[in-house]
C-alpha cells in the first residue's frame, strides 16, 4: 500500500507524539522551550511549591528582552519591577541550570531573534515558548507556537505538552513581489485577505514561488505575523537557504550530526498530493506595500489607498468595530492613507529587527533626513544584529540621516520599558501590533515594512516608498 | 486548579469583536512575578480614564455588572498576546465563565489551565444570549458543564459542545502537569527512541 500523502505538520507532530490517549487530547514531545522574563515567573513559582525540577535545562534557553532599556545601559534597570523581573529571571535560570543571555551579553536580544541566531532553532522540531510570536521560528520548517504560564512549567517540568493536532492550511503566493514590497507587505497582505480569526485552528504552511524567494529573515517575518491571522503557527518547508543560514551556529548540531541531521531535514517537506484542509492563493505581483489604518492587523490596505467608510460595512459587529477604531485613530473616511502625519517611527521587533530589516531601511534613510517634528528609532533585535549593522556602517547612515540608535530589545513594539507613544501620536511602526494602547496609551500605531517606515520617517507622513527606491 | 461545575451569575454583555489580550490586561500590569491581584487591572483602558476613575459607561461599572461571574463576549474574543495574565485577570475579577462565536486559540486554552470555562456558540443563539445580558441584574444565567448546558432568565436552555478531556480537567480540577508526570516511563522512552532517530537533539549524557 501506497503511504498517505503528508503535509510538513503531519509529520512533525507524529514525530513528536509521546502518548495518545483514546479521547485524542494527545501529549507531545517538546524539543526546544525558549523563555523570557514576562510570561516565566510563575511558572518557575509552580515548580517551587510543588517541589518539581526543570526535566531539559540543556533544552531551554532564556533571555531578558521585553523589560530592558534599550538606551545606555551601564545602570542597569531603573523601573524597579523591571528590574524585579529580569533578575527573577536570571536567578531562576541559575538555580535549574538554564543558558541565560544577560543583558551585557552581545547574543542578548529579543526571544524570537536569538533562537534562530544561535541555531536553537531546527527544522523538523517542534519549539514553543510563552509568547504568541513563537510562530516566527516556523520559518525554519519547525512546529513553533505561542503557550500559556500553565503550560510553560508543564513544558519545564516534563518537556512534553498536552495538545490536539491542529488543521492543515495552505497559502500560496505564486509569483515574484515587485520592487519595493516585502515580506512584510506580504504577510500583511494575507491577513487583510483571510481576517485575524482567519486561520483559527489551524497551522499554516507557506507556499509558492514567492515564499521560496524569500531570504530566511523574510521567511521569519512571515512566520511571525501569522498569529495576527489566529494560527498558531506558520511553517516554510526547509530547503538550502535554510541550511546553509544554520550551518555553523552555535546551536546547530556539528561534523557528522549535521549531515545525519541534514538527510533527515530534506524528508521534511510536505508530500505531494498531501491535502489542506483549505487553501489559499494569492498573487504576488498584486501586492503593493501595505499600511494599517485601524486597530487590529486586518485593517490593512495598499498605500495608495483611502481610510475606509464604515457606511460602506453590511455587518453590525464590523461597522461598530470600524467606528471604535477610526475614532482611536483620529481617522476620517475617505482621507489617502498618504496624507496621514506621523509623529514617531519605530523600526524593530521580533517582526523586522533583523539586519536584512535595518539594511532596508537605511537604504531608504541613506542621503536624506528624519522630518521635522519626527522622532524616530532604531531598535535592532538582538546585540548581533547590532554588532552586525554597526560593522556594515548602518548606524552611522540613521545617525547621520536623524534617527537613534539604540540597544536590542522589544522596546515600542509593546511599550514595556520606557519607550513609548504618547496619546494620540501616529507612529509608523514594523512591529506586530496595531491594538489600542499596544505601543502606549492613546497611541496610534500604523503597521508597515522598514522601507516603509524609513519612508514615513523622511516624509513625515505615510509615504509610498517605491516613490523612494 | 479550582473545579468548575455549575455556576450562576450575572452575565455582562461586551459586544465587541477582537477583544484583543492588551485590552484585557494592558502591559503595565505584566511586571508581576505573581498571578494574583490582576482583577483590578482587568479592561483597564476600557474601564477607567485617563485619571483613573472608572468609566460609566463601561459594562463591568454599571451597577447591575459589577459582580458578573459571566462574560458574553464578541467574536474571536482573547486573540494577540499569549499573556495568561487575561485569564488570571478575569478570575480574579470573579468571572470564570465567558461565552462568545469564537475565541483565539491560545486564550481558549489558557482558560482550561485556570478553571475557567470558554464556551463557543453559534451567532443566532449568541444574539439571544446578548439580548438576555442586556437585562440587567435579571441576566442570570446558569451554566451546567455536566450536563452541557446554559439557562436562560426565562428558563430555556442552550445546549453547547466542549472538548470531552477538557471538561473531564474542569469538572475534576486536575492539574494537567501532576497528570503528565505520571506519564514519565513513556517520556523517558521517547527519549531513548529519540537519541538514535535524532541524536543531534538528545540530551548529552
Ligand atoms: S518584539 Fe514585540 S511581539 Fe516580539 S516578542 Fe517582543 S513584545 Fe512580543
Amino acid at each position: 500500500m501506497i503511504p498517505k500523502p503528508r503535509t510538513l505538520f503531519d509529520k512533525i507532530w507524529e514525530s513528536h507524539l509521546v502518548d495518545v490517549p483514546p479521547d485524542g487530547t494527545a501529549l507531545i514531545y517538546i524539543d526546544r522551550h525558549l523563555v523570557h522574563e514576562v510570561t516565566s515567573p510563575q511558572a518557575f513559582e509552580g515548580l517551587r511549591l510543588n517541589k518539581r525540577r526543570v526535566r531539559r535545562p540543556d533544552a531551554t534557553l532564556a533571555v531578558a528582552d521585553h523589560n530592558v532599556p534599550t538606551t545606555d545601559r551601564a545602570g542597569g534597570i531603573t523601573d524597579e519591577e523591571s528590574r524585579i523581573q529580569v533578575e527573577t529571571l536570571a536567578a531562576n535560570c541559575r538555580e535549574h541550570g538554564i543558558t541565560y543571555l544577560s543583558m551585557d551579553d552581545i547574543r542578548q536580544g529579543i526571544v524570537h531573534i536569538i533562537g534562530p541566531e544561535q541555531g536553537f532553532t531546527l527544522p523538523g522540531t517542534t519549539i514553543v515558548c510563552g509568547d504568541s510570536h513563537t510562530a516566527t521560528h516556523g520559518a525554519f520548517g519547525a512546529l513553533a507556537f505561542g503557550i500559556g504560564t500553565t503550560e510553560v512549567e508543564h513544558v519545564l517540568a516534563t518537556q512534553t505538552l498536552l495538545q490536539r493536532p491542529a488543521k492543515n492550511m495552505r497559502v500560496t503566493v505564486e509569483g515574484a513581489l515587485p520592487l519595493g514590497v516585502t515580506a512584510k507587505d506580504m504577510i500583511l497582505a494575507i491577513i487583510g485577505k483571510i481576517g485575524t480569526a482567519g486561520g483559527t485552528g489551524h497551522v499554516i504552511e507557506y507556499a509558492g514561488e514567492a515564499i521560496r524567494a524569500l531570504t530566511m529573515e523574510g521567511r521569519m517575518t512571515v512566520c511571525n505575523m501569522t498569529v495576527e491571522a489566529g494560527a498558531r503557527a506558520g511553517l516554510i518547508a526547509p530547503d538550502e537557504k535554510t541550511f546553509d543560514y544554520l550551518r555553523g551556529r552555535p546551536f546547530a548540531p556539528k561534523a557528522g550530526a549535521w549531515e545525519q541531521a541534514l538527510a533527515y531535514w530534506k524528508t521534511l517537506p510536505s508530500d505531494k498530493g498531501a491535502v489542506f484542509a483549505r487553501d489559499v492563493t494569492l498573487d504576488a505581483a498584486e501586492i503593493a506595500p501595505m499600511v494599517t489604518w485601524g486597530t487590529s492587523p486586518e485593517d490593512v490596505l495598499p498605500v495608495t489607498g483611502r481610510v475606509p467608510d464604515p457606511r460602506d460595512v453590511a455587518d453590525e459587529a464590523k461597522r461598530a468595530a470600524m467606528i471604535r477604531s477610526l475614532e482611536y485613530m483620529g481617522l476620517t473616511p475617505g482621507t489617502p492613507l498618504a496624507e496621514i502625519k506621523i509623529e514617531r517611527v519605530f523600526i524593530g521587533s521580533c517582526t523586522n529587527g533583523r539586519i536584512e530589516d535595518l539594511r532596508a531601511a537605511a537604504a531608504v534613510a541613506q542621503g536624506r533626513h528624519v522630518a521635522p517634528g519626527v522622532a524616530a528609532m532604531i531598535v535592532p533585535g538582538s546585540g548581533l544584529v547590532k554588532d552586525q549593522a554597526e560593522d556594515e556602517g548602518l548606524d552611522k547612515i540613521f545617525l547621520a540621516a536623524g534617527f537613534e540608535w539604540r540597544e536590542p530589545g522589544c522596546s515600542m513594539c509593546l511599550a514595556m520599558n520606557a519607550d513609548k507613544l504618547e496619546p494620540g501620536e501616529h507612529c509608523a511602526s514594523t512591529s506586530n501590533r496595531n491594538f489600542e494602547g499596544r505601543q502606549g496609551r492613546g497611541g496610534r500605531t500604523h503597521l508597515m515594512s522598514p522601507a516603509m517606515a524609513a519612508a514615513a520617517a523622511v516624509a513625515g507622513r505615510i509615504a509610498d516608498v517605491r516613490k523612494l527606491v | 486548579m479550582n473545579k468548575f461545575t455549575t455556576l450562576t451569575g450575572v452575565a455582562a454583555p461586551l459586544p465587541m469583536i477582537n477583544v484583543d489580550t492588551d485590552k484585557i490586561i494592558p502591559k503595565q500590569f505584566l511586571k508581576t512575578i505573581k498571578r494574583t491581584g490582576l482583577g483590578k487591572a482587568l479592561f483597564f483602558e476600557m474601564r477607567y480614564d485617563d485619571q483613573g476613575k472608572e468609566r460609566p459607561d463601561f459594562v463591568l461599572n454599571k451597577p447591575a455588572y459589577r459582580a458578573a461571574k459571566i462574560l458574553v463576549a464578541g467574536a474571536n474574543f482573547g486573540c494577540g498576546s499569549s499573556r495568561e495574565h487575561a485569564p488570571w485577570a478575569l478570575l480574579d475579577f470573579g468571572i470564570s465563565c465567558v461565552i462568545a462565536e469564537d475565541f483565539a486559540d491560545i486564550f481558549h486554552n489558557n482558560c482550561f489551565k485556570n478553571g475557567i470555562l470558554p464556551i463557543k456558540l453559534a451567532k443566532e443563539e449568541m444574539a439571544k444570549l446578548f439580548d438576555d445580558a442586556e437585562r440587567g441584574a435579571n441576566a442570570t444565567l446558569t451554566v451546567d458543564l455536566d450536563s452541557q448546558t446554559i439557562r436562560g432568565p426565562d428558563g430555556g436552555t442552550i445546549h453547547f459542545e466542549i472538548d470531552p478531556f477538557l471538561k473531564h480537567l474542569l469538572l475534576n480540577g486536575l492539574d494537567d502537569v501532576g497528570l503528565t508526570m505520571q506519564k514519565n516511563a513513556k517520556i523517558d522512552g521517547y527519549e531513548e527512541k529519540q537519541k538514535h532517530l535524532q541524536p543531534w537533539l538528545a540530551a548529552k549524557s
